[in-house]
Formats: C-alpha cells, structure tokens, sequence
C-alpha cells in the first residue's frame, strides 16, 4: 500500500440518501476507514470539502435533471475511479418507474406548480451518462461490499463482489425457500447477490434490488412466478420494481407485458 | 416385558416410544449435541432439539417438482415427514467456515488457523439415502491420502440414529438409486417406527452401552414382519423412478445432445439443486482483508456449478452458458462421479426436484434422453 491517502469523495443525485447512510452507518469501521481515506467530499457527513481531482468518486443516485447530467460529467472528469453506489446508480432506482409512463401527467399529479420543474423524462443509470468503473447494487447497499470495494481499490485488486443468486445466500444462511416451500412469489433465483438474503430469512420474497443475477435467467422465472401469482400482472410488477430499468428485468417485464396484450 | 440383558449387536429390540427420551438424554449426558428434523416458521428444517416433542409428530410433507408442503397426517408417526430442504451435510461440510487469519508481523505474515471446535453431534432420523450421501461425501472427505481437517474432525464423533423410512415423498426415488428405503449399514441405531413401539436395531458398541438397562423387549415376529411389509411398500410408493442399467454411459454418450439447450431454456442456473443435494461437495475460498491491510481471513464458503466464478479461468468462463453448465451437473452427477469416486452422485433423495423453482426433475431428463436416443 503506498503512503498516500486515496481521496475520496461521496456524492449525491437523484435518491433518499439512504446508500450514503450505509456508509455512515459502519460504526465499528468508520475510524479505521477515516484513517486509510481521507474523506475529502461528503456533504452528508461534513461540510468540509476539498477541492478535486479525486482518487475515487462514489457515486449516488439517478440522473433525472438536466444540471444532473452536466455535474455527472464534472465528476467523472475530475475523478480517477469511478464507483456507482447503490440501485439509483446503477438501474435508475425507483424513480426510473417514470421511465414506463408519462413523466409530465405524474408531475401534475404530485406538484401544484410542475412548471417550476425542471426534470428529465426518464431516470437513468449513471452508467448511461458517463464511464463507470464498478457497480455496486442494492437498495440500499450492503455496507460490508461497501468496505470490500475500498479495501480492494485501496490494495489494486478486484473486489469480491458474488456474482450468483441470492438462492446460495438463503442456502448459506439455512434459510428454506419460500417460493418452493410457500407458494411466495420471490425474484432470488435471479437477482444478484449481496443482501445476505434479508427478504426470505423474513418469510417474505426477493424483490430483486440487488439486480439481476447476470447469468440468470429471469425469462424462466417469469414462467415460474406467473403459475402462483396471487393478482393477475404480480410477476409483471415484481420484476418492474427497484431495478425495473435494469435491461433484462425491463425486458422480461415487457415480454409478459406483451404477452398479456396479445391474449387480450 | 422388562428385559436387562444388554442388546447384542445384530439384534432389534422393541422399546415403548417414550423410552427413546432416555436414549436421548443419555446421549447428552454422554455429551452430544441432538440434531433432527423440527418444524420451525412452518417447514421442516434440522437442528438442535432436546426431546421427542420436537420431532414433527404426526406431520407428513407433500412434495412434487418445485413444491414442498408440510402438511398433517391423518395418522401419528415421529418420523413420517420426508426431509426437507437441509441436509445433514450442513453439520459435517458447513456451508461457512473460517479456515485462518494472516496476520502483518514486521516483514512477515504470521497464520493463526481456526479452531477446529465442533460439538459431537447425534444425528436422528437419518434415512438410508441421507445415510447414502453421508457415505458418498465420506469418500470425498476423507480419502486415505487426505482427509477434510474440518469434516474428519466432526465426522468422526457422530452418532447416527438412522430410520427406515415408511412414507416417501412424490419426489424420492432412492430404491430405484438402490439405496432406500431400507437402511444398510453405517448406523449407531436404526429406527424403525411402528405404531405403538419404536423397532431398534443394534449397530456399534456405544448404541449398546446407551441401551444399558433400558426397558425394552426382543423384536417379535409380528413387529419385525409389519415393518418388513412397511419397508417393501414404502418401496413401492416412491413418487420417482430412475432407470441405471445405462448410466453413466447413456449420459456420457450423449453431451453433444441437443436436449442440454432445451434444458438450458429451462434452468434458473439460481444453484439451488446443488446447495440441497446433500452429495454436492463443491467450495469456493474467499478472503476478507481489513482496512488497515494488517490482517486478512480466509473463510470456505459452498460454491455451486451454476455460478458463473465457479469455472472462470483467465480470459474467461470456460461453461458460458446455463445449458453447458446443467450438463456438467448431471454429467458429474449421473456419469463422470462413477470414475471418479465409483458409485454415482445421485442417492435419489428427490431434493433437486422438489427445490427447483423451475420444476426440472432429473428422472424426466434421463428419461427423455434416453427416449432422444433410441
């Protein structure tokens, strides 16, 4: 490890700030992480801001406005690594729901005065804005993948980020498979993992923040969860939740979506 | 009825039901863990228990590809319900384990491996197929050049407490795998469970010294020919057959069929079949450093086939797709495990059948293939 303390900067776009929480919240870690950092820009933790270039830029939240798409390509400027931090970052997050319907008719709806907005018409990865180094899922993250991707970058290594199902961390953890067991509907089988599992050990199904599980198959599971939907469209819905931007939870959510429409 | 000549080895007793808590206790006393079936958040999962009231009593499970019910029985047995998704491989091969701990010592590293501290476990209600597996991991744990520290050490220690199992599921086929439903050998005690009386069969020395003095009577020819007729219909009424005459050539032969594609549409490559199969063996070693770069552990995690760092080699994954990597499963499974390790990999417990979420059922696949090939 060289002398030099990487610099580090957290910033915040389009989210409810709970990713940056995460960081905030590793109590036992945060004194042995200020002292291999130096923090030197996080508007949720201190005032104090240093000036950029930054070794690594940890990045929240979706782009959703136009001055958000200007400062995306500040950062990524002034940055070395590049880290997009959580499913706002990573798949558009929630608010990428706009994505699948008019954003000015749900503007008038929430905004007395939508006028005074200035929005996109669609929430959108970082990634499809500027080059991102390394994604790292979650709604909210896991704070211990958090400590893994500083600790590698601050080593030169790849970090240790699983990149199977969450059906092996239900397994791990003893947990027995709610879909298989109780009928739940439950998107694990393919969906990144990284949670830990939290939904199923909770008796309830994944609802895939984490992502999809890149060598899954969420066609497939799409079949499954259409034999036991308890409303008609919950598969639909289930894969258009969090990460309902990400390209092939859309995908299979428009698949049945179209399928829908021609039975009609 | 009270008989105080100590049980030979070879020889079934008959022992009121309640008396098998004495047998229990004794194995606490004697310092093991007890380990069985329970009914915890609705299902069936092992763990500890302290007594027969937490065997689930008068349950049976209902099970058929991608579902598992545990459901109650008109009747009232402590050993009906077929397992469910755990195994006893979760005791001896532990899906998490801390292997050692590197740490900075001025130029240097100093190891400081992990306590091999594992409680001597009782296993109870192990049936012939679990019994199956435990023999076929015991081949690839503790061969004679060398033997799993970690699985030796708990191995080892274990009582098994094994059952005949009278009531399989939809999904069981272990007589077709020529392992069940009767249990063989390799048991401290084999249960049988009768209406009334609990059949046990004498296997080591220990399981005589436990039965020192307890309240018990010769197996009667009535007893030992109703469980003889339990067993033989039990064999009839596996849910699942599976055909061997032509394994494991039918699948070696066959790796080029366009069935594995079909197959491959299907599957979530999720890894559930083989985190329940409890013959699965497979593990991955993952390091965790800490922040200061001073100290770092190496913990063993189960690792599955269908995960996609499972057979990443430098410039990439040599099995990119879900087809060719259900194919590697059940080649190994079904085939190459034949040369490997001289029995096949499959104990036709049924679990990969019945925790599929995409209901795929190896009977049917072997079944198609060799329709494919004729």
């Amino acid at each position: 490890m060289s002398s030099h303390k990487p610099t580090v900067a957290v910033h915040k776009f389009s989210s409810c700030d709970g990713c940056q929480l995460s960081i905030l919240n590793m109590e036992d870690e945060l004194l042995d992480l200020a002292s291999a950092i130096d923090i030197a820009y996080f508007l949720e933790a201190t005032r104090a801001e240093k000036p950029g270039p930054y070794d690594i830029a940890i990045v929240e939240g979706s782009i959703t406005t136009p001055h958000e798409m200007e400062r995306i390509k500040e950062i990524r400027s002034e940055s070395k690594t590049l880290v997009a931090l959580g499913t706002c970052a990573t798949a558009g997050g929630i608010q990428a729901l706009r994505n699948f319907a008019n954003a000015d008719d749900l503007a008038s709806i929430v905004y007395a005065h939508p006028d005074y907005l200035h929005f996109l018409k669609t929430a959108t990865p970082i990634s499809e804005h500027v080059s991102v180094d390394l994604e790292l899922w979650g709604c909210p993250v896991n704070k211990a993948q958090v400590i893994e991707v500083i600790v590698a970058l601050l080593n030169h290594r790849k970090p240790n980020i699983p990149p199977y199902s969450v059906c092996m961390e239900c397994k791990q953890r003893g947990t027995i498979c709610v879909l298989v067991d109780k009928g739940i509907p439950c998107l694990g089988p393919a969906t990144q993992a990284g949670c830990g599992a939290i939904c199923p050990a909770n008796g309830r199904g994944c609802y895939g923040c984490f992502g999809p599980y890149r060598e899954g198959n969420p066609k497939s599971l799409s079949t499954t969860l259409q034999n036991i939907e308890r409303y008609p469209g919950e598969t639909a819905r289930l894969f258009r939740g969090i990460s309902g931007y990400a390209p092939s939870f859309r995908k299979t959510a428009d698949a049945i979506s179209a399928n829908v429409k021609e039975a009609k | 009825m009270a008989n105080n000549r100590r049980p030979e080895i070879g020889s079934t007793i008959a022992i009121q039901k309640p008396v098998f808590n004495i047998i229990l206790r004794r194995l606490q006393e004697n310092g093991y863990q007890i380990i069985g079936p329970r009914v915890k958040n609705e299902t069936l999962v092992y763990g500890s228990i302290e007594n027969m009231d937490e065997l689930p009593y008068g349950y049976i499970t209902e099970q058929k590809a991608g579902a598992f019910r545990l459901i109650q029985a008109d009747h009232k047995h402590y050993f009906d319900a077929i397992p469910g998704a755990q195994s006893w491989k979760q005791f001896l091969f532990p899906p998490c384990v801390d292997l050692f701990t590197l740490r900075k010592n001025g130029n240097g590293w100093e190891i400081s491996n992990s306590k091999l501290d594992s409680p001597s476990y009782a296993f109870i209600g192990v049936r012939a197929c679990e019994l199956a597996a435990i023999q076929i991991q015991d081949n690839i744990f503790m061969r004679p050049d060398f033997a799993d520290p970690t699985y030796r050490e708990r191995r080892q220690r274990v009582f098994i407490v094994s059952v005949n199992c009278l009531a399989p599921a939809g999904t069981c086929f272990c007589a077709s795998m020529g392992n069940g439903p009767r249990v063989k050998d390799g048991y401290d005690l084999n249960l049988t469970e009768l209406d009334d009386v609990f059949l046990l069969t004498v296997g080591s020395e220990l399981a005589r010294s436990l039965l020192d003095g307890i309240e018990y009577e010769d197996a009667s020819a009535f007893m030992l020919t109703t469980a003889e007729r339990s067993i033989e219909r039990a064999a009839q009424q596996m849910g699942r057959t599976l055909d061997t005459n032509d394994l494991p050539e039918l699948v070696l032969k066959n790796l080029d069929s366009p069935h594995w594609k079909e197959i491959g549409e299907r599957c979530l490559s999720c890894g559930n079949c083989t985190q329940v199969c409890p013959t699965c063996f497979c593990w991955d070693a993952v390091d965790q450093m800490s922040l200061d770069g001073k100290t770092t552990s190496r913990t063993r995690v189960w690792d599955s086939c269908f995960n996609p760092g499972y057979s990443y080699l430098a410039g990439g994954n040599t099995r990119p797709t879900i087809s060719s990597r259900y194919r590697q499963w059940l080649s190994h499974k079904l085939g190459t495990w034949k040369e490997q390790y001289g029995t096949l990999g499959c104990v036709g417990c049924g679990r990969c059948i019945t925790w599929c979420p995409a209901e795929i059922d190896l009977t049917e696949e072997i079944a198609a293939l060799r329709k494919e090939t004729r």
